[in-house]
């Protein structure tokens, strides 16, 4: 090392961070500025809710993601394991097996929404607990594992399902989904509520710091006497946890859970996630990014709707939002660096 | 990075060139080749080619290289030059601006004034590839060759001998390999994979593959470091060889004394200017004249002797026949083989030991890092079995791991989480939240206490030096008041003068009533700060000493031979 390297960070560091935690959300707001220029009814209250409410489903997964980034992990199953996840739930809600239930609405009794959202999370919860498993008893890398819980979620999915949709939801269930609270959407709600959670979690615990830890140094985490495998397997029951209740909210909104609901979220997640400043290494990054990724990715789906731009070009956009995103991220480090 | 220890900075296994050389060194070279024959020891004894008669012309001359980074001077006003068939060592401690040279010599980047001959042209290469093809390759510590390649395909790599069809000839690759690894001596297969190659091995690859490029100066980084003894005395033979075919060699290392038994001259750099120039004079070079250059001072000052303390309470730490198991995926590692030892409360033990003594896998081992095969440890007359770090730091027992950027801190991560993380427990509350306050209340009574110079806790660790990154290190465990506290290699790239207050801070521990287990390769630390020493070899204890009674030959004798009753 040398002597330039350790003289230069001290003033260097603090802006470049600035920069690094604020960067997409100055970025989010020259969004926004220019879709209103565009046009002006983008800022619509209507319009802004209406975004919030499409933003929440991948973003709290993304939120779950957030703490799987941040161990330096990484998990491709959310999209499937969400779609098996409403399968449960829609399941438990019509209280029976999907042959009888599909497409007849309010039939046979069913066990009610919160046992629908139960059922939904800890099933979510349990499924990223055994593929965290995996990961640390076996040693295989999260990559794989994960890669094939994309494919085995699908398939348990559709083998309840028997490839169909099972609709038809109560209404309390449904408000989940539809509800407004004042003007808010109830997602929308569920959503900001769980962001502040995982927010205070990170920020403000002992586990948050654990999983920092775990993420910047396992080794040294472990010669610190951190359990590293136990915290490593919780960041991916908290993914499959968000996953399954994504999934509530989704079949509540749609009031249908289907066997190809969430088809690539998880790329949509984790570009959300790492566009909001979360290191793919690990250790870096925070919840308040994963908001900022999130509803940057939500504006520009929306602000390029409102503009008729086909959605075939709305992925060509996003795309190289991603890219641009990390490529800044370094740029901003190499200049730390040097 | 291990730095400067004056007399013996016996870093693994170099002799201090103290010790009367001659039974020494023919036993052990002939002992660690695995033969019982002694043998003459290959450098020492071989006479020097003094060439003083008819110098060559300059190969390479710098001249009042200087270099920036925005703001900060690295290089200052240096010059040096370096002929064919001569070996000039590159001496200066960590940030002395060695790494900067080497990187405009090797075309990473280019001085900011300055000039460069090379064979009597002007020398600005504008890449590494550019530097190489004009004949100077540098040989990094970090390997840079592909393992899952062969060797012949990376000695071949990007010129590999084409056939009459314009496909490659592997049988042509494999003949040449086989001649150009032969310069330097290796008779291996050249169809091998270098992953299943040593790093020793690696290295004469790479200097092969250097020699073939017809290179007229290398330049090897700290080439020793990885290289256990014998293989230590087969580069410096091979660069013996080379020299003779008229190769010129520059010699970046801190082992001071392969550098004054292989130089033929030193250039040395201190604070990014040159500190002199150092000429063999019929004999090797002698180490404290090296040292003085380095430092500045002379060697003497750099560690003075405590008094001897009061000390030695109860046994804290008490471990019997300790045995670890052979790991099947790192074959080479050191295996324990029956470690008796004591740490008593308020004193600090020495551990001093060469690389692959076994001295960290005894730390690892204690500290329920690694797997114990057999044998006890004892906590307080307690039998415990730490399965894991965490049971170990449960019980009171803490360790400063050798490698710090690695296995100590977290890099992405700021001074406060880096302090707290071993005592997330007693900072947080009930549930779980952190107790933020009574957290930095904490580090600044350590920042005062250990005088870590830092400007805030929200600071990244990395901004820190060496040895404020240390301090932090041991405020980590201080914040768990522990009753064993084992530091491995502390003051490792740390600056000279953070060295003396580290070893400050373990007397201070010590007076505390904490058992301090300190090991350390480089003995003028050990003697300085320990009450009592013992040697370790080869997964053993090979003897034990009141650190007053001990001195760096009693010591080195102990870490370097082979016990009396086994001759």
């Amino acid at each position: 090392m040398s002597v330039a390297g350790e003289q230069d960070q001290r003033g260097g560091i603090n802006f470049a961070r600035l920069l690094m935690s604020f960067g997409p959300l100055l970025f989010l707001v020259a969004l926004i500025i220019v879709f209103t220029v565009l046009k002006p009814s983008f800022m619509d209250p209507i319009n802004l809710f209406n975004i919030t409410r499409q933003i929440s489903i991948t973003g709290l997964i993304a939120l779950g993601m957030t703490f799987v980034i941040l161990t330096a992990g990484i998990d491709l199953s959310v999209g499937s394991l969400l779609a098996f996840c409403g399968m449960v739930a829609a399941v438990v809600a019509k209280g029976g097996s999907a042959n009888t239930l599909s497409l007849s609405t309010s039939g046979t009794q069913g066990f009610g929404w919160f046992a629908a959202l139960l059922a939904a999370v800890v099933v979510g919860a349990a499924a990223g607990g055994v593929q965290g498993l995996v990961i640390t008893r076996l040693k295989v890398p999260p990559f794989v594992v994960t890669l094939g819980g994309l494919t085995v979620f699908r398939g348990l999915t559709l083998t309840i399902s028997n490839g169909g949709p099972i609709s038809g939801f109560d209404a309390s269930m449904r408000w989940f989904g539809t509800g407004l609270i004042g003007p808010v959407p109830v997602p929308a709600l569920i959503f900001a509520a769980a962001a502040i959670l995982c927010h205070i979690v990170l920020r403000y615990t002992r586990y948050g710091r654990a999983v920092y830890a775990v993420g910047g140094n396992a080794e040294a985490a472990r010669l610190s006497g951190l359990r590293v495998d136990r915290i490593l397997v919780s960041v991916y029951v908290i993914v499959g946890f968000f996953a399954g209740l994504a999934a509530f909210v989704l079949s509540a909104r749609l009031n249908s859970s289907e066997a190809v609901a969430g088809i690539g979220y998880e790329l949509t997640v984790i570009s959300a996630v790492v566009i909001g400043g979360t290191s793919l290494f690990g250790g870096i990054g925070s919840v308040g990014g994963t908001v900022v990724g999130a509803a940057l990715i939500g504006v520009l789906q929306n602000g390029l709707q409102f503009n008729n731009v086909s959605s075939y070009t709305q992925s060509i956009v996003i795309g190289l939002i991603l890219i641009l995103a990390v490529a800044f991220d370094r740029w901003l480090k190499s200049r730390v660096r040097r | 990075m291990p730095r400067l220890s004056p007399i013996a900075s016996l870093q693994e296994e170099a002799l201090p060139a103290k010790l009367p050389i001659s039974p020494f060194v023919g036993e052990m070279s002939g002992r660690t080749e695995g033969g019982a024959v002694p043998r003459p020891a290959a450098i020492r004894e071989q006479p020097l080619p003094a060439e003083a008669a008819s110098p060559e012309p300059v190969l390479l001359a710098v001249e009042g290289i200087t270099k920036h980074f925005s703001g900060v001077t690295a290089l200052s006003d240096v010059s040096l030059d370096i002929r064919p068939g001569e070996i000039l060592g590159l001496l200066g401690e960590n940030g002395a601006g060695k790494s900067t040279l080497l990187k405009i010599l090797s075309g990473v980047m280019p001085p900011s004034s300055g000039h460069i001959i090379f064979d009597g042209a002007d020398y600005h290469p504008s890449s590494p590839q550019d530097a190489k093809r004009l004949g100077i390759v540098t040989i990094y510590q970090e390997l840079s060759l592909i393992p899952t390649l062969t060797v012949a395909e990376n000695i071949f790599i990007g010129r590999a001998p084409i056939g009459p069809l314009g496909l490659v000839s592997w049988r042509r690759m494999e003949q040449d390999s086989r001649t150009i690894i032969a310069r330097v001596g290796l008779s291996i297969d050249p169809m091998t994979p270098v992953s299943a190659l040593s790093v020793a091995e690696q290295q004469l690859v790479e200097i092969a593959r250097a020699l073939s490029l017809k290179s007229r100066l290398i330049i090897m980084d700290e080439p020793t470091s990885a290289l256990t003894e014998t293989e230590v005395q087969r580069l410096l033979s091979i660069m013996d060889r080379l020299r003779k075919d008229k190769v010129a060699i520059m010699f970046v290392t801190h082992r001071l004394e392969e550098a004054s038994a292989i130089c033929d001259r030193m250039t040395v750099l201190r604070d990014g200017r040159l500190a002199g120039h150092l000429d063999r004079e019929g004999g090797p070079i002698a180490l404290p004249k090296i040292i003085e250059k380095m430092v500045g001072r002379a060697a003497s000052e750099l560690y003075a002797r405590p008094a001897q303390r009061s000390v030695a309470g109860d046994v804290v730490l008490s471990v019997r026949g300790l045995r670890t198991v052979r790991d099947p995926e790192a074959p080479h590692a050191i295996v324990l083989d029956g470690v008796d030892i004591d740490l008593k409360a308020g004193e600090i033990l020495g551990v001093a030991g060469l690389v692959g003594s076994g001295r960290t896998e005894l730390a690892r081992a204690i500290f329920g890092a690694d797997r114990i095969a057999a044998g006890t440890i004892t906590l307080d007359g307690k039998p415990i079995a730490p399965a894991s770090p965490a049971d170990a730091i449960a019980l009171g027992i803490g360790l400063v791991p050798e490698d710090r950027k690695h296995q100590a801190i977290f890099a992405a991560l700021g001074i406060l989480p880096n302090f707290s993380i071993a005592s997330l427990g007693s900072f947080s509350n009930g549930f779980g939240f952190m107790a933020e306050r009574r957290e930095r209340d904490a580090l600044s009574g350590f920042r005062k206490m250990l005088s870590i110079r830092m400007a805030s806790a929200e600071q990244a660790i990395e901004g820190l030096s060496g040895g404020n990154q240390q301090k932090v290190i041991l405020a980590r465990w201080l914040a768990r008041d522990p009753k064993v506290l084992i530091v491995d290699e502390p003051t490792r790239g740390v600056d000279v003068g953070a060295k003396t207050e580290v070893h400050q801070i373990l007397v201070q521990l010590a007076a505390r009533g904490i058992a301090v287990m300190m090991i350390s390769s480089e003995l003028p630390e050990v003697l300085a700060v320990s009450d009592r020493i013992v040697t370790m070899r080869r997964g053993r204890i090979t003897g034990e000493m009141p650190g007053v009674e001990a001195n760096e030959e009693r010591l080195m004798e102990l870490m370097a031979l082979d016990r009396k009753e086994t001759l």
